[in-house]
């Protein structure tokens, strides 16, 4: 749109170098993307053909990697389950009920949330949050140990599955309230002043205009927020005390631990074909966050809502 | 639909209705909320507990009220206005608590000692993190040279040359999916590149660089091409009027004017990454002296120097708990000032006001 040709340069060495250089830097990027694959690829393919037998704990690849991404996708899948409504709700707080004056920095402060490092959150997860919540964890595994997920001896120190799935749901609550804050902007006008001229109740506009015209992209918000979720890496490290086990008891001290904080807490000491299973199960990470990314980006270039 | 069409009360006739006070709202939440404080400040009741009962007692309270007053459809209307305004407290509730505690536990020993100290020969108390820090900024001002250029020139070539293009489409797809890449797995492609060609034992600070700047290219690119994207089109043309080659329309006249903007993201893509800890754990490595070359050897960095002390702390571990806490303030420092930087930059400097 912007690219007018003008008719007859003066100097078109110049122009051609530039677009050169220009057009360079994005085929770069596509060449980054596609060495990730290869590269992890190449790093990881000792690991894929080794027997069992040399593996770590004489196991297959798979097996030893199907306990991780069990473990990753519990984690994430629990962020979610958290973040997605308080997200949505802070969002319509911050678009729809602060006051206008003080709504911009009231966004700046949920995406403060962002840029703290996670081995910080790593750190307040078990020093603050874990200990506040072992009464939670208490109270849940007397009361409602009806439910698998609650099954099981609470953990006295607070570092278990549902305390990583608080951390994570705080870590990705920014980028899914960004987004949804600004589809939210988006809502045609005429259909919240329609809705009020029918006499609806601020809630009721908001229940009935802004949340189905931006349905489309919360669920792409979320999904990118899964993907943040699957990978982070150094909260679950930190916090989880993990076992490699696969249990959906959330409340426990022995957790299946995930990709990410197995290859951080793994990596530093292996060497050999340790170091190649590591690679292997990091490409495994690569692939699902790439498919939930993918998918997440094509929901949005679908619904053709934000251009975000 | 139904809800919203059914009388909402039973007092019609009147143009009036029957209404709460103006500041039924504000005291029932507000109660609610300075009892919440008292509550966690002076009482030993678990804080998820408290919270829990007075936001159901409050909720209680105004639901009723309004519901007896006003009306099923204005209550649930405040109950909507309710949960929202509790969402974002809740929300916001663990920056405050991080910031409280990082601050608390931090600043005991952040001072001059901690910052003019490396890690050699120290065990137990003393010792400091001028090596940590050096580390990130080496390793990150490495990446920001590599991540800049090619993030604002990809930029160029999706605004200004792009056109509708198939390569277009392909790298601002690629762009997006690249956002989506694991930190650590970022770093253990670094590690991959690497290892191919110096063996699998090797650590370096360039290697971190690498790692950091593949996540920092994607946000450049993002950022500079919305600032852009809103450069007036007048501009452009009247350059191109003037005989101008287009790529002195873009150095001279396009980019000085998104300038501030491109600026303002290059900072907060820095900001974003200079916490990172995992791709440094798995290409860099830790170290307790100091080190100035990123092509030589293990190099330190904050994040990294956080996660050890605090993960392999020495006996007594307070000494080493302190400097992980310390670090995570450094950190936390640095973060909050470029993004100040950046956010003051944009204010001061912008020409152009993104939307």
């Amino acid at each position: 749109m912007s690219s007018t040709e003008a008719s007859t340069p003066p100097s078109q060495r110049g122009d051609r170098v530039f677009g050169a250089l220009a057009k360079g830097a994005g085929i770069t990027i596509l060449v980054v993307l596609a060495g990730v694959a290869l590269f992890l690829l190449v790093e990881a393919f000792p690991a894929l053909t080794a027997p069992a037998s040399e593996l770590p704990d004489g196991k297959s690849l798979i097996a030893y990697v199907a306990p991780l991404a069990f473990g990753t996708l519990l984690s994430a899948t629990l962020a979610i389950l958290i973040a997605v409504p308080l997200a949505l709700a802070v969002a319509i707080f911050i678009s729809f009920y602060a006051p206008k004056r003080i709504a911009g920095t009231l966004g700046s402060i949920v995406d403060l949330l962002a840029a703290i490092p996670s081995v910080v959150y790593g750190l307040w997860g078990i020093v603050v949050l874990g200990p506040a919540i072992v009464p939670l964890h208490e109270w849940l595994a007397d009361h409602l140990s009806f439910i698998p997920f609650f099954a099981g001896q609470a953990s006295a120190t607070g570092r278990t599955m549902l305390t990583v799935g608080l951390v994570l749901a705080v870590m990705i609550l920014p980028i899914i309230t960004a987004i949804s804050r600004e589809v939210f902007l988006q809502t045609p006008r005429k259909l919240t002043e329609a809705a009020y001229g029918l006499g609806a109740t601020k809630w009721e506009m908001i229940r009935m205009t802004v949340i189905p015209f931006g349905r489309p992209a919360l669920i792409s918000a979320s999904m990118l927020g899964l993907g943040r979720a699957l990978g982070e890496t150094m909260a679950v490290t930190m916090i989880l005390s993990a076992a490699g086990v696969v249990s959906f008891k959330l409340l426990t001290a022995t957790n299946p631990s995930s990709i990410a904080a197995n290859i951080a807490l793994q990596f530093p000491e292996s060497s050999g074909i340790d170091v190649n299973v590591l690679i292997a199960s990091g490409l495994v990470l690569f692939a699902i966050t790439l498919v939930v990314n993918m998918t997440a980006r094509w929901v949005i270039a679908r619904s053709n809502l934000v251009n975000a | 639909m139904t809800a919203a069409t059914a009388p909402g009360s039973g007092r019609t006739g009147t143009f009036s209705q029957a209404a709460l006070p103006d500041w039924a709202m504000q005291v029932v939440m507000g109660g609610a909320v300075a009892l919440a404080f008292i509550g966690i400040a002076f009482t030993d009741v678990s804080p998820a507990l408290l919270v829990i009962v007075l936001a159901a007692v409050s909720a209680a309270t105004i639901g009723i009220w309004a519901g007896t007053v006003e009306g099923r459809r204005k209550a649930t209307d405040r109950l909507a206005t309710m949960t929202m305004t509790y969402a974002f407290l809740l929300a916001v509730a663990p920056l405050v608590s991080l910031a409280w505690t990082v601050v608390s536990k931090g600043n005991g020993r952040l001072d001059l000692d901690f910052i003019n100290h490396t890690m050699r020969n120290v065990i137990g108390e003393g010792g400091g993190a001028m090596h940590a820090i050096w580390g990130t900024v080496i390793i990150t001002g490495v990446a920001t040279i590599i991540a800049v250029p090619v993030g604002i020139l990809t930029a160029i070539y999706l605004h200004e040359y792009g056109g509708t293009g198939r390569l277009k489409k392909a790298i601002t797809f690629f762009v997006d999916v690249m956002t989506g890449i694991p930190s650590i797995v970022a770093g253990l492609f670094a590690f991959a590149l690497f290892a191919l060609f110096f063996g699998p034992g090797v650590r370096l600070g360039v290697m971190g660089s690498i790692a950091l700047s593949v996540l920092m290219i994607p946000i450049v690119v993002r950022s500079t091409e919305e600032m852009l994207r809103i450069v007036p089109n007048g501009l452009r043309e009247s350059a191109f009027a003037l005989g101008v080659p287009k790529w002195r329309v873009i150095t001279k006249v396009v980019l000085p004017t998104a300038l501030a903007g491109i600026v303002t993201g290059v900072m907060l893509a820095i900001a974003r990454v200079i916490g990172e800890t995992a791709p440094l754990l798995v290409t860099v490595g830790t170290i307790d002296s100091l080190n100035f070359n990123p092509f030589e050897g293990r190099m330190q960095s904050l994040a990294v120097f956080t996660y050890f002390e605090y993960k392999t702390p020495g006996v007594p571990p307070e000494p080493s708990f302190d400097r992980a806490w310390a670090a995570a303030l450094t950190l936390i420092i640095i973060v909050l000032v470029l993004t100040g930087i950046a956010k003051l930059v944009q204010r001061r400097f912008g020409v152009l006001q993104a939307r």
